[in-house]
């Protein structure tokens, strides 16, 4: 039991480590990225992480208070996303 | 006692599994040297790296709390919208002119995506006479 739970508790901090790596591998992308397209997708990308780092957060706590959050998250993730897109492909976002 | 050490060495695997996936997209939204290109890269991220994290967490509130599903409600959600920004944002690179263009129509038509909005249509045709 002992070693299955150091396991799990390693690969938890692993994943936190790694996801949050990732989430400053997509800030960077958002700085330098050469175009308006990469800096959404790096956006899009960093919500992504978030959920992931939300859901890690649960998982590490022993809690479920945070999975509305991260559904939440997701869906306001999508639609941020769509409306950075449509300004930029109509000029406006709901015509 | 052997099923929650089951549940402990999968919950494990998928955290795993989660972490290489995330890492995979954002090294490929980092490294890639095209618009076009990097769009492919975070589709890792979104599908498999947070789907292993979301089963992770269902195994282990599965085994050691009262067992809830709801995070398929997140991975549904997910999946079903990742093509559709995805979509958005292709179309957002062919409109700024970051990739290359679709060929032209053989109508000789303008393609929809390069159309411009119903109003500045309206402003085109009031500046330009029609006869």
């Amino acid at each position: 039991m002992s070693a299955a739970t150091d396991l799990m508790n390693y690969a938890l901090t692993g994943a936190f480590i790694v996801v949050g790596l990732c989430q400053l591998m997509a800030m960077v992308r958002v700085v330098i990225g050469p175009g308006t397209g990469d800096r959404i997708l790096a956006l899009d990308t960093m919500v992504v992480n978030a959920i992931g780092l939300i859901v890690l957060m649960g998982l590490a706590q022993g809690t479920r208070i945070y999975f509305e959050a991260s559904l939440i998250i997701a869906m306001l993730g999508f639609v941020s996303t769509v409306a950075y897109a449509r300004f930029v492909l109509r000029g406006d976002i709901i015509e | 006692m052997t099923y929650e050490i089951i549940a402990l060495y999968a919950v494990s695997f998928c955290l795993i599994v989660g972490a290489i996936f995330t890492l995979v997209g954002a090294i490929g939204l980092l490294k890639f040297n095209d618009s076009m290109t990097r769009l492919h890269a975070p589709t890792k991220v979104g599908t498999v790296g947070v789907g292993a994290q979301l089963l992770a967490s269902i195994i282990y509130n599965g085994v050691f709390g009262e067992g809830a599903i709801q995070e398929l409600l997140i991975m549904g959600f997910l999946f079903v919208t990742a093509p559709i920004s995805a979509n958005f944002i292709a179309k957002v690179n062919m409109h700024r002119r970051a990739c290359d263009a679709p060929p032209a129509l053989p109508t000789g038509e303008e393609w929809a995506t390069f159309d411009l909005p119903a109003t500045d249509n309206a402003l085109l045709e009031d500046k330009i006479p029609s006869n």
